[in-house]
């Protein structure tokens, strides 16, 4: 098959990816850097049969992907760090309802209005906790365009499998640069379907919240809507949707939304490593950072320290397993990222002081220089002679 | 319409409701499905969509697809629907608070874009679930726990709020005048558009009690007293109207809307890449 080589821009490969993935419905509210996504939807959108709308505020732009989700059509939305706060309560609720749904941000200076031309890493915090209370989240972070064409699609699949909303993380470098990438094939992607209200058989009670589902292992698809005539609410809720207030029925619920997650772990957990067969150190970054990490890895690497990377493409839930496997076998490690220390911060509790670690965090809307990271790992290396 | 043709269209394992006795919302909930069951729409082919409050607990009492969502988003979850499903009749249920506090931005962006839904607002000026704070409905100089020297806030007018924003069909009716009321949300519902009705309603418990309009009965009979029908009060001055309940048909008019507008542009657009 003939491969088409393309160029395109980071926030357009997200629109394109998305559509490839089945979305068919896009709300959202005009916000740099990630307006350029909603441009592309309002123009690709009506071509195969989708909807567009601008909402007057992000608050409505999601709350708008919810309902669209809930009524059978795969939905998106678009927005940075501002527009992502404001989302948060709708986040909970997609969360609590179960709601596949695709929530991008592409990041900017923060907090508040901050720097909005300027790329951070500020929000991996706020995409696991954004929303109040423990609920159920998978937070996907591509480092490329061609990433985030193929990493969309994904973002989508586990929205549906996993019922869940998912965030996709972007960085403002990668939302406005341009790369050029040969574009998969449409065959080459599998995507999840929403069962439809009428595949049910007539005899079929639907309760959108039931576990061990019939129609999925464990955990129950939603269906669009029609004959399955079911109800949902923020409320918590038993299998059938309608509120409780038993506190063994909530504690049930609250359990399955760290259990749909935890026991899929092995599917939803997606990271590259580069050079560790023989890697005596370790860099860990993700996103745009990962591409000056892997630059500093090379040089590193031509200087003689034998280093390796670890670049995590699942931020959430946070790639636990296979970082303690890297960790039992370098002798330091460093984190690079554009914040102060969220990624960090998770990483120091899980090494719990094992292994020597030193960390490169910018805050000042620049990117981390190859050179920076470099000099961590001299650092590393004279304290591990030391 | 009797009590089995009306629980034909409700979730009767999940009565009674958490409505007060007094409590207006019902006379509106059987309104509504009095409206449907006249207009004989089957019930797979509802969505029904809610916002928080005493009111937004409607959906979970009605055998319609639905969604309790979030305060004051109802209309932009329920645009969300109607967008993905236009096939679906989509009606919204939402209180004084939820539609015209947290949500007035969603209610006038509705209504400016004329998108096909039908809003039942419940209005009962007061949040009852709460527990009696004034809401942007109460009256002036109304009591409430929030206002207990008397609310010195003039209240919004839902109907001339709907108007200028640019719904196409809108009305009000209170919960004494049940006939009227159930004919409006059955024009409503039938209604390309953007169709408000204003259900004026009581709550006993806490307007009624806190401001000694009286109990479920007496607030009704305050209703009755007090409406008067939009045809009567063309010439009347302003002044007499200031505590009257105007009901009836303000607004009943054909306007392109969101939903036909973008039906027509997609298949432009798919017109032109055919010609490619």
């Amino acid at each position: 098959m003939d491969k088409k080589f393309t160029i395109m821009q980071g926030d357009e490969a997200c629109a394109m990816g998305a559509i490839v993935a089945g979305c068919r419905f896009f709300a959202g509210y005009p916000i740099t850097p990630a307006t350029d996504i909603a441009e592309v939807m309002s123009s690709e959108l009506p071509k195969v049969g989708g909807t567009f709308i601008q909402m007057e505020d992000e608050l409505g732009s999601a709350a708008a992907i919810i309902g669209a989700s809930l009524a059978g059509v795969k939905s998106l939305t678009a927005t940075s760090g501002p527009g992502f706060s404001l989302m948060q309560e709708a986040f909970g609720y997609a969360s609590m309802t179960e709601t596949p749904t695709v929530f991008v941000d592409v990041q900017r200076g923060s907090p508040s209005t901050g720097l909005p031309t300027r790329p951070a890493q500020g929000d991996i915090m706020q995409a696991r906790w954004g929303t109040h209370g423990d609920h159920a989240v998978i937070a996907l972070y591509p480092s490329t365009v061609e990433e985030t064409y193929r990493y969309i699609v994904t973002a989508f699949n586990f929205a549906e499998l996993y019922r869940t909303p998912v965030v996709f993380l972007m960085d403002e470098t990668l939302g406005h640069m341009r790369e050029s990438f040969y574009l998969p094939h449409t065959d080459e992607f599998d995507t999840v379907e929403r069962i439809q209200t009428e595949d049910l058989k007539s005899e079929t009670v639907y309760q959108p919240f039931l576990e061990d589902s019939e129609l999925y292992d464990d955990i129950q698809p939603l269906v669009s809507m029609g004959r399955s005539r079911f109800h949902v609410s923020g409320l918590f809720h038993d299998e059938s949707g309608f509120p409780i207030g038993e506190s063994d029925l909530a504690s049930k619920l609250m359990k399955h939304f760290t259990n749909k997650i935890k026991l899929h772990l092995d599917d939803i957990l997606i990271y590259d490593t580069y050079m560790m067969d023989d890697a005596e150190y370790v860099i860990v970054a993700y996103g745009i950072t990962a591409r000056s990490a892997y630059r500093a890895m090379k040089l590193a690497r031509s200087n003689g320290i034998k280093v390796g990377m670890f670049k995590p493409i699942t931020i959430w839930p946070f790639p636990t397993i296979p970082l303690k496997k890297i960790l039992s076998k370098v002798s330091g490690i460093v984190v690079a990222e554009l914040n102060m220390g969220q990624f960090a911060h998770e990483m120091s509790r899980i090494n719990r002081n094992m292994v020597p670690m030193q960390t490169v965090l910018r805050e000042d809307g620049q990117l981390i220089q190859p050179f920076d990271i470099v000099d961590a790992l001299t650092k590393l290396e004279g304290e591990s002679e030391e | 319409m009797n009590r089995s043709e009306a629980s034909e269209y409700l979730r009767n394992n999940h009565m009674p409701t958490v409505w007060c006795p007094g409590c207006g919302n019902g006379i509106v909930l059987k309104a509504t499905v009095e409206a449907i069951k006249n207009l004989k729409y089957s019930k797979d082919d509802i969505a029904v969509v809610s916002g928080i409050g005493c009111s937004s607990r409607a959906t979970g009492y009605l055998d319609f697809n639905t969604m309790h969502t979030l305060h004051g988003r109802a209309i932009a979850f329920a645009t969300g629907v109607k967008l993905a499903r236009p096939d679906l009749k989509v009606i919204v249920m939402t209180g004084d608070g939820d539609s015209m506090a947290i949500g007035g931005n969603h209610f006038i962006h509705a209504c400016r874009r004329n998108m096909d839904l039908t809003v039942i607002i419940f209005n009962n000026n007061i949040y009852g679930m709460t527990g009696g704070q004034y809401s942007p409905l109460t009256p002036t100089g109304s009591y409430a726990t929030t206002s207990p020297y008397g609310n010195i806030e003039k209240p919004f007018d839902a109907v001339e709020l709907a108007k200028v924003s640019g719904a196409t069909y809108v009305a009000r009716a209170t919960s004494f005048h049940y006939n009227l009321l159930t004919k409006y949300i059955q024009k409503g519902l039938n209604h390309e558009g953007m169709s408000v009705i204003d259900a004026v309603t009581q709550c006993p418990t806490y307007y009624g009690r806190y401001n000694k309009v009286g109990t479920g009965p007496g607030m009704l009979q305050f209703f009755k007293e007090n409406s008067l029908l939009l045809s009567k009060v063309k010439d009347m001055p302003q002044e007499e109207l200031e505590e009257k309940i105007v009901i009836g048909e303000f607004v009943e008019m054909e306007k392109p809307g969101y939903v036909n507008e973008y039906a027509k542009l997609r298949k432009r657009v798919e017109a032109k890449s055919h010609a490619k």
